[in-house]
């Protein structure tokens, strides 16, 4: 297990300065997860699971600990490093969709390969496109943010997450502003990504999306209080 | 190249969303540049019209004429002095082996009539020499024989102005004009000189030798004074310092006209094309104030683009975000805001350009101060227009690329 896990917590610390008084968003956190894994992180608010998602993606840097991710020791390096690190390995999806205003779902997509350094990339446009098409949005290419609905721009994120073929995919409540119709397929969609292999690691509040998944991480006040595997479970039905 | 390309084209994109805003931070600049064009051009332009007029008086040329100092003065005693003879003439050639050529002159303005055209222009009476002396080059057939010149001939050399008005193009050798009801003769034309650029042109002349103007023609024949002449012109030997010639001049004339140490010259000694450089050298000071005023604005256009590029850093704070977590490193975001610096900074030249060659167009329609369109210069401010941009685009650009991914992405 230890050998083949993708990503490594040991002993991590986030703690965040709120003038004199220290917050701490994670305390001596230490797990793993393995690659192809599909991972649902839960918890109350403020207990931490944001900030998780954000030390995995090198969004940000843990306090103390060590966190290696597909072999790489996420503290203390370059931030060039981490930029490559974010651009080849991780694909975000945010509540917020985070999508560029004013700019269409085509050149959304293509803006991680924008940044790649790899040098033996195909044609950015037939790229991005078949990762459109693979979130079924290939007829919306042109179409700009403010004109797609909710379930739409989180589809276009989540393409934009995956044209760089990641190994990982982090979704901090991507359904957290869907409603109920457009979370489950976006679920489905999670579930395919999964069984292709990409390892996912979803946010959630709703028991709905975390039962899709065979892990689940409970989170309160910036510790892991449970771990449950349905892996057995599963393979006993 | 092509990432370079890329970036432009965010940055161009960028620009469009917000042309208006764009357009606005441009001005500075526009305004910078096209000053900058437009000051340039107009003090070429007269720079080269003054090497123009040098050129036609020549360089190494000297004039004499009797009154107090020419220019500025606060003597205007010109007319009291007593005229120059071609008796001082003589007395300067033997005296002085810096003397090149020498040609007195006398000059009045008279009608001419030719068949029934009736034309008046400067006539103009010379020594031979004058035609080196002022750079003229005689065009077609000859110029005055000393004979000619000492015995009062009826002869006539014509500018190009006076063919063009009373002779239709034509070649006037051999036929006869009169001058103040004197017939003459012409024997020469005068090569084409232009425009003087100090109003009338220097074609629009008449030459006949010295003495007959002063018997025939300008009633200036004083008894009193034999052989006068208005004034003196003459070239020196280029080996001899003209200064120094100048001065050697004033010294001996001084002794000649008698005029007791310390009292003041009742003659002058010019040096026109030192006159005319003067006047350059205030041009081109006029010329530094402009260039100061315009290296005034593009650093008030500077601040401008400053200024906006700080506001969109920080209103696109998010997209910053959003750029940084898939992957951008921090020299691709400060080179994606100092290209968009630099862009606005070069289409804004691109108008300012375009403004100011429209402007001194313009200016050398409506007026006649010569303009000179310097194609280095546009170079020159294209050029510092991209600087401006980088300079100060780099702050908020550096400040949008220090930006921490996660803090951008929160960011309200
Ligand atoms: N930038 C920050 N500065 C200060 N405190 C922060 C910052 N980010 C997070 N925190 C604190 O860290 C703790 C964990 O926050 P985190 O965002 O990880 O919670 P969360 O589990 O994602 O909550 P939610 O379900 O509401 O999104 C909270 O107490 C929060 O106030
Ligand atoms: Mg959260």
């Amino acid at each position: 297990m230890m050998d083949t896990s993708l990503i490594s917590f040991r002993n991590v610390c986030k703690d965040y300065r709120m003038g004199a008084e220290i917050v701490h968003a994670l305390s001596h956190v230490s797990l793993d997860i393995a690659e192809g894994e599909y991972v649902a992180v839960m918890g109350p608010s403020g207990s931490g699971k944001s900030t998780l998602m954000n030390l995995v993606g090198a969004l940000d840097v843990p306090t103390s600990g060590d966190l290696i991710v597909h072999g790489l020791n996420l503290v203390e390096q370059e931030s060039d490093t981490l930029a490559d690190f974010r651009n080849r390995l991780i694909g975000y999806v945010f509540q917020q969709f985070n999508l560029l205003p004013r700019t269409s779902a085509l050149e959304n997509v293509k803006l991680p390969l924008f940044y790649s350094r790899d040098d033996k990339m195909g044609d950015m446009n037939e790229q991005a496109m078949r990762c459109l098409e693979r979130v079924g949005l290939s007829d919306r290419m042109d179409h700009e943010p403010a004109q797609l609905s909710g379930g739409q721009q989180q589809r276009v994120a989540i393409a934009r997450a995956l044209v760089n073929n990641p190994s990982v995919i982090l979704a901090d409540e991507p359904t957290g502003a869907l409603d109920t119709h457009t979370s489950m397929e976006l679920l489905d969609l999670f579930q395919e990504l999964n069984d292709s292999g990409i390892t996912i690691i979803v946010v959630t509040h709703e028991k709905e999306v975390a039962d899709v998944t065979r892990r689940k991480l409970i989170f309160r006040d910036g510790e892991v209080v449970d771990d449950i595997s349905l892996t057995m479970h599963s393979a006993g039905a | 190249m092509k990432t370079l390309w890329k970036t432009v084209n965010i940055a161009l994109v960028a620009l469009r969303l917000n042309a208006l805003r764009s357009f606005l931070t441009m001005l500075g600049i526009i305004i910078g540049i096209a000053s900058v064009i437009v000051m340039v051009s107009v003090s070429s332009g007269s720079r080269q019209a003054v090497e123009q007029a040098i050129n036609s008086l020549g360089t190494n040329m000297l004039t004499i004429r009797p009154g107090a100092r020419m220019w500025g003065g606060r003597k205007s005693g010109a007319g009291s002095a007593a005229p120059f003879t071609e008796k001082d003439m003589a007395a300067l050639r033997k005296r002085f082996d810096f003397i090149d050529d020498m040609s007195g002159r006398v000059e009045t303005s008279a009608p001419v009539i030719f068949g029934n055209r009736n034309w008046t222009t400067s006539i103009t009476g010379i020594h031979p020499a004058y035609i080196p002396v002022r750079q003229w080059v005689i065009e077609e057939g000859r110029n005055f024989t000393d004979r000619e010149t000492r015995s009062g001939g009826k002869v006539a050399i014509v500018g190009q102005e006076i063919i063009e008005n009373i002779f239709d193009g034509q070649s006037p050798i051999g036929l006869r004009i009169r001058i103040k009801n004197v017939p003459f003769t012409v024997i020469g034309t005068l090569r084409e000189k232009g425009a003087s650029g100090f109003g009338r042109s220097h074609d629009d002349v008449i030459f006949i030798p010295i003495s007959t103007a002063r018997m025939r023609i300008s009633g200036k024949a004083d008894r009193s004074v034999p052989n006068m002449v208005e004034r003196i012109y003459l070239t020196i030997d280029p080996e001899f310092d003209m200064a120094f010639a100048q001065q050697e001049l004033k010294e001996y004339i001084r002794e000649m006209r008698k005029i007791t140490p310390g009292a003041e010259d009742d003659f002058n000694v010019a040096n026109y094309s030192e006159f005319i450089r003067a006047r350059n050298e205030s041009a081109a000071t006029l010329g530094l104030l402009l260039a100061a005023t315009a290296i005034i604005a593009l650093v008030v256009g500077g601040i401008g683009i400053m200024n906006i590029m700080l506001v969109s850093v920080t209103e696109r704070t998010r997209e910053i975000g959003i750029r940084l977590a898939v992957g951008a490193r921090r020299g691709d975001i400060l080179m994606q805001f100092l290209v968009e610096a630099v862009t606005l900074c070069l289409i804004g030249s691109f108008f300012g350009v375009a403004i100011g060659l429209g402007s001194g167009t313009l200016i050398s329609r409506l007026s006649n101060i010569p303009v000179l369109v310097n194609v280095p210069i546009i170079f020159v401010a294209i050029a510092s227009a991209a600087f401006v941009g980088i300079f100060f685009g780099f702050y908020p650009a550096r400040k949008a690329s220090l930006m921490n991914p996660i803090d951008a992405l929160r960011y309200e």
